[in-house]
C-alpha cells in the first residue's frame, strides 16, 4: 500500500487531483481510496486530500498521517507549518514549482521534485490548474501505475476540448520528467 | 318538454340524487361551529375525487375521534405546521403515478398564517396543483383560544387578555392573502361562511384551475368569539357587510373580484354580538378609541377594494345572499 | 468490474436503482453531493421521479410523507441539524407506520458548529421509531440502501441508512453497482395497502384517545422487534442476488477463542477491521459491528458477546450527562448474561477528529491496563481545557 498526501488550495482542484489519481488505480485493478480533510475554507484556503492505492482491498477510512509521497500544488504552501509532517523516511516531495529541485531538497531536507506546472498548465490548459500535471509527473516519476490509467480517468471525468487539453498535457510531463526515479522510494516506503 | 316539466325534474332530482358529502355528520364539532359548516361546503364543491391533507387544529379533532371518523374521502393528518408540505408529497406522488385527483390542505389560521406560513410558501412557490383552504377563526380555538397572526386588532383572547392598560391584541391582523397573492399564484380568495353559494363559486373555480389556489373562509367559533351558536350566520355575514372582512378575488396577484355591500353596517353592530370586543364598549377613552381605529379598518376595506354596492345587485351581499335554486348562483 | 465512485455519487446512484417516484431534500453539509447526484439523474432523464427541492428540512420530510402516504415510493436525504429540524415529522413517519427510506450523512450537532462526521444527529432520533442501519463503507451504503426499501416496505416502517457523512460520502472506493435488473429482482414495485385512493377513503393520522394510545405504541414497538428477522433475511437474499452478505444485524471479524470484542457502529469498524488484520494477537480479539441500532439486536448481541471478558462499545456519540448511549444500551443487554463481559465505554472521533488506525492499540492497552471506564471520550485532550472543566 502507498499513501499519498496532496495540498492545494481551494479551487486549485484538489480533490478533484486525489480522485482522478484513486480512479486511475480501480481503472487498473488496483485499491484505490481518495478523501479529502474537508474544511469550510473557501477559495484560496489550504486544503488536503488522500489517496491510498493497495493491492487489496482496503477497510480504514482514518486520515493518511505519514504518507510515503507529498504533491504540493502551490509551493508557498511550504510555509505553512505542518505541511512536511509525517512524511515517511525516504519519502519524496513533488512540489509545484519553478525552483531548481536539487536546491528544494537542500532547503527542506527531504527529496523534491520540482516541476513547473503552473506554466505548463497555463501553455496547454489556459490557466494556472496544477493538478494534471503533478499527476502526470507524480506517476511517470514513480510508475505506480501507467500514465495511461491517469488518461482513462480524465477520459471519465472530462469532455471535448478540456478533456483534450488535459491529454495533451499528460503526453509532454511525461516526456519532460524523467521515468521511475521515485520507482525505489514507493517500494522501500511501501508496507 | 315543457319548462314547468323542466322545473318538476330538477326539483325530483335534487330531492332525490343525495348530494355528495365528503364529511358527513355525527363529528363532534361545537354547535354553531363556522368551521364544519364552512368544511361541509367545500367538500361537496369538490366531489369525491380529492385527497386532504389536514392540519391539526380543531377540525382534525373533532372529525377523527379513533376509531371513528366523519370523513368520506381520502384524509390524512400529520402536524400543525407541514399541512402545505403534505399536500404537495400528496401531489408530486399522484403526478407520479399519472392520476389526476385534486389535493385539497385544510388549515386554521394558526396552522396557515402562523406556524404553517413556511411550508405554505414553498408550496406556493413551487406551483404544486393543490387547494389550500384556511378555516380562519382568528385564533387557536383548539387549544383554548390564543391570540394568533390572524386575531383582529383589540380582540380579547387568553394571551391578549384586555385590562387596566390593555386593550386585547395590539397588532393588526396578518394580511394573509395580500402575502399569499404576491406569490403570484393563478388564485387566491378571500370568502365568508355566512355566503355558501359564494364558497362553492370559488371552490369550483379553484378545482378548475391547475396549480396553486388558495381560499380564506372566515369561520366564526361561537366559544372562541363569544356569541350564540345561533348567530353564526348573522356574526360572519357582518363581518362582510362592516367591510372588516372584504370578500376579494385575486388572479396572478391582481384584485380580479369583490363583492359589493349593499349596505355597509357600522363595525359596532359586528363587534357588539361578540364577547371578545366586549371590552371596546366600556366607558374608556381607550376603548372608543380602539372602536374608531376599527371602524377606519373597516372604511379603508370598502374605499380599497370599492365595496359600495350601486344597489340591486345581486352579486352583492344582499343578492349572494338569496339562494335562488336554479338562478344565476345554482347552488 | 468495480468503479470509482464517490460515496455519495454511489448512494445517488443506488437510490435510481430502487425507482422512487418521488424525491424532496434540502440541502445540508455533508448530505448535498448525494441530493445533487439525483438531481442531475432527473435532469438527465435517467431518473423518472418527482424531484420536490423545499424550502426546510422539515418540508422535506413532510413531503415525503404525503407522497408515501399517497402511494409513492419515497426518498430523502439529510444530517445533523436537519435530522434535528425533520425530527417531529419522523416520529410522525414512523407512527403512521409509512414506509420510506432515508440517508443521514452523519454530522455533528451545533453547538459548536462543526460541519464534520459524528453520530449524534441519527443517534438523538433513535426513539423516533425508525429502523437504523448503520454502514461501514460505501459498498455495505450501496447494498443497505437496497436492502432498507425491501425491509422498509415488508414491515411498513420507515428505514435510516446512516453513513458517515466526509468520511464516506465523500470518499471515493471502487464500488460495485448493481444492475437495474438484479435491484428490480430483489424490490417489487411499490405497494401500500393503506395508501390514500378516493376509491376507498382511509383516515390516516386521527386522534387516539387513552382507551387505544397504549395499543398502538406496542404494536409500532412489537413491529421493530419483529423487523429483526426482516433486516437478517433482507441482507441474506441481496447476497444471494449480489454476493455480497453483512451479517445481518451484527456483523462479527473473529471467533470464540476471543476474549476482547470491540464494538462498534459506522466508518469506525472498517478502520478497527484493518487494524486487526494486521495485528499478531488478532484471535483474542472479536469485532462486533452494529448494523442495526433501531431494532436493538439484544438477542443476537449476547450471543456474540457469549464467552467475552472484556466488551468495548466505542461510539460516535454521547448523552451528555448520562455517557455514552450505546454504551448504556449494550450494558443493559449485558446485564441479563450470566458471565456478563466488563463493559469498557468510549466516545471518540467527535465533530470529525480522526480515528486512527491506533486506536486499535489503544483500546486493547485500556483493557489491559485494568480497572473499568464506564464511560469517557477517549480522544478528549484534556490539557485544552481549562482545570475547572477537566
Amino acid at each position: 500500500m502507498i499513501e499519498i498526501r496532496i495540498h492545494g488550495r481551494g479551487g486549485q482542484g484538489n480533490v478533484v487531483a486525489a480522485y482522478l489519481l484513486a480512479t486511475a488505480a480501480i481503472d487498473e485493478g488496483r485499491f484505490g481510496q481518495a478523501f479529502p480533510a474537508f474544511g469550510a475554507e473557501r477559495r484560496g484556503a489550504p486544503v488536503v486530500a488522500f489517496v491510498r492505492i493497495a493491492e487489496r482491498k482496503l477497510h480504514r477510512h482514518n486520515q493518511v498521517l505519514h504518507p510515503a509521497f507529498l504533491v504540493i500544488q502551490d509551493e508557498a504552501l511550504l510555509h505553512v507549518p505542518g505541511v512536511l509532517d509525517g512524511l515517511k523516511p525516504g519519502g519524496r516531495v513533488l512540489v509545484n514549482s519553478s525552483h531548481n529541485s536539487e536546491l528544494l531538497s537542500e532547503q527542506y531536507g527531504q527529496q523534491f521534485f520540482a516541476l513547473p506546472a503552473d506554466s505548463l498548465s497555463k501553455e496547454y490548459l489556459g490557466r494556472p490548474l496544477p493538478n494534471t500535471a503533478l499527476l502526470a509527473a507524480f506517476l511517470t516519476l514513480t510508475e505506480v501505475l501507467p500514465t495511461e490509467a491517469l488518461n482513462k480517468a480524465l477520459r471519465d471525468r472530462f469532455r471535448g476540448t478540456l478533456l483534450d487539453n488535459n491529454l495533451r498535457l499528460v503526453q509532454e510531463v511525461a516526456t519532460r520528467v524523467p521515468a521511475g526515479i521515485w520507482e525505489d522510494s514507493f517500494h522501500a516506503t511501501g508496507t | 318538454m315543457t319548462d314547468t316539466d323542466d322545473k318538476a325534474l330538477l326539483k325530483q332530482l335534487r330531492v332525490e340524487q343525495p348530494r355528495f358529502q365528503g364529511i358527513v355528520s355525527g363529528h363532534r364539532a361545537c354547535l354553531g361551529c363556522g368551521e364544519a359548516l364552512a368544511t361541509r361546503l367545500v367538500v361537496e364543491a369538490c366531489g369525491p375525487d380529492i385527497m386532504i391533507a389536514n392540519a391539526t387544529g380543531c377540525l382534525e379533532i373533532f372529525t377523527t375521534p379513533w376509531p371513528e371518523s366523519a370523513w368520506r374521502v381520502p384524509w390524512l393528518h400529520s402536524l400543525f405546521e407541514n399541512t402545505g408540505a403534505i399536500a404537495a408529497g400528496m401531489e408530486a406522488a399522484l403526478k407520479a403515478q399519472g392520476k389526476s385527483t385534486k389535493v385539497l390542505a385544510f388549515a386554521g389560521d394558526g396552522g396557515t398564517f402562523d406556524i404553517g406560513f413556511q411550508a405554505l410558501s414553498g408550496m406556493l412557490e413551487r406551483g404544486h396543483d393543490v387547494l389550500y383552504v384556511c378555516f380562519d377563526n382568528e385564533a387557536y380555538m383548539n387549544t383554548g383560544i390564543q391570540r394568533s397572526g390572524s386575531t383582529p386588532h383589540a380582540a380579547m383572547t387568553t394571551t391578549s387578555p384586555p385590562g387596566k392598560v390593555r386593550m386585547g391584541k395590539r397588532h393588526l391582523k396578518k394580511d394573509i392573502i395580500s402575502i399569499v397573492a404576491a406569490h403570484h399564484i393563478p388564485y387566491a380568495a378571500t370568502a365568508s361562511v355566512a355566503y355558501p353559494s359564494d364558497i362553492r363559486q370559488k371552490v369550483r373555480r379553484a378545482m378548475a384551475i391547475e396549480g396553486p389556489t388558495f381560499l380564506v373562509i372566515h369561520s366564526p367559533c361561537p366559544l372562541g368569539w363569544g356569541h350564540d351558536g345561533s348567530l353564526s350566520i348573522e356574526v360572519a355575514r357582518l363581518a362582510v357587510t362592516s367591510g372588516l372582512m372584504p370578500l376579494i378575488e385575486l388572479e396572478r396577484g391582481e384584485l380580479t373580484g369583490a363583492m359589493p355591500i349593499r349596505t355597509p353596517h357600522p363595525v359596532s353592530d359586528y363587534l357588539k354580538l361578540q364577547k371578545r370586543f366586549a371590552h371596546l364598549f366600556a366607558d374608556d377613552p381607550k376603548a372608543r378609541e380602539e372602536l374608531v381605529h376599527l371602524q377606519a379598518l373597516a372604511d379603508y376595506n370598502i374605499e380599497k377594494f370599492a365595496l359600495h354596492s350601486l344597489g340591486d345587485d345581486p352579486q352583492d351581499t344582499d343578492g349572494a345572499d338569496t339562494v335562488t335554486r336554479g338562478g344565476m348562483r345554482y347552488a | 468490474m468495480p468503479q470509482a465512485l464517490e460515496g455519495s455519487q454511489a448512494i445517488a446512484r443506488t437510490v435510481a436503482l430502487c425507482r422512487p417516484q418521488v424525491v424532496a431534500a434540502y440541502p445540508i453539509t455533508p448530505q448535498t453531493h448525494i441530493v445533487e447526484n439525483i438531481a442531475k439523474l432527473v435532469a438527465d432523464g435517467k431518473l423518472d421521479c418527482e424531484y420536490v427541492s423545499v424550502e426546510s428540512e422539515f418540508s422535506a420530510a413532510s413531503v415525503v410523507l404525503g407522497a408515501a402516504a399517497a402511494g409513492s415510493r419515497a426518498y430523502t436525504a439529510s444530517a445533523s441539524q436537519g435530522i434535528l429540524l425533520m425530527s417531529e415529522v419522523l416520529y410522525n413517519i414512523a407512527g403512521m407506520r409509512i414506509p420510506m427510506v432515508m440517508t443521514c450523512a452523519n454530522r455533528a450537532i451545533s453547538a459548536p458548529l462543526s460541519i464534520w462526521n459524528d453520530q449524534q444527529d441519527s443517534m438523538s432520533v433513535r426513539d423516533a421509531g425508525w429502523i437504523q442501519l448503520y454502514c461501514a463503507d460505501n459498498q455495505e451504503a450501496v447494498d443497505t440502501t437496497i436492502q432498507a426499501y425491501r425491509i422498509a416496505e415488508r414491515t411498513e416502517l420507515p428505514v435510516m441508512v446512516c453513513v458517515d457523512g466526509f468520511t464516506l460520502t465523500h470518499t471515493l472506493e471502487p464500488i460495485e453497482l448493481p444492475g437495474q435488473d438484479e435491484v428490480d429482482s430483489f424490490l417489487p414495485p411499490y405497494a401500500f395497502a393503506r395508501a390514500l385512493d378516493p376509491a376507498r377513503p382511509l383516515s390516516m393520522g386521527t386522534l387516539v384517545s387513552p382507551d387505544h394510545y397504549p395499543e398502538a405504541r406496542h404494536s409500532h414497538h412489537h413491529a421493530l422487534l419483529k423487523a429483526q428477522q426482516e433486516i437478517i433475511d433482507a441482507d441474506l437474499d441481496w447476497a444471494g442476488v449480489s454476493g455480497r452478505g453483512y451479517g445481518g444485524l451484527l456483523r462479527i471479524d473473529g471467533g470464540d477463542t476471543a476474549e476482547i470484542g470491540i464494538l462498534t457502529l459506522g466508518s469506525v469498524m472498517g478502520t478497527l477491521r484493518d487494524a486487526r488484520s494486521e495485528h499478531p494477537g488478532r484471535d483474542a480479539v472479536k469485532l462486533i459491528q452494529l448494523r442495526s441500532f433501531r431494532p436493538f439486536p439484544i438477542e443476537a448481541l449476547q450471543q456474540a458477546c457469549q464467552g467475552l471478558k472484556h466488551l468495548v462499545v466505542l461510539e460516535r456519540a454521547l448523552s451528555p450527562g448520562a455517557g455514552g448511549i450505546v454504551g448504556s444500551e449494550v450494558r443493559a443487554a449485558m446485564s441479563e448474561l450470566r458471565d456478563a463481559p466488563m463493559i469498557h465505554n468510549y466516545a471518540i472521533g467527535l465533530g470529525g477528529r480522526d480515528v486512527p488506525l491506533d486506536l486499535y492499540q489503544t483500546v486493547l492497552d485500556m483493557v489491559a491496563s485494568g480497572g473499568i471506564n464506564r464511560f469517557s471520550i477517549l480522544d478528549a485532550d484534556l490539557e485544552k481545557l481549562p482545570p475547572e472543566d477537566r
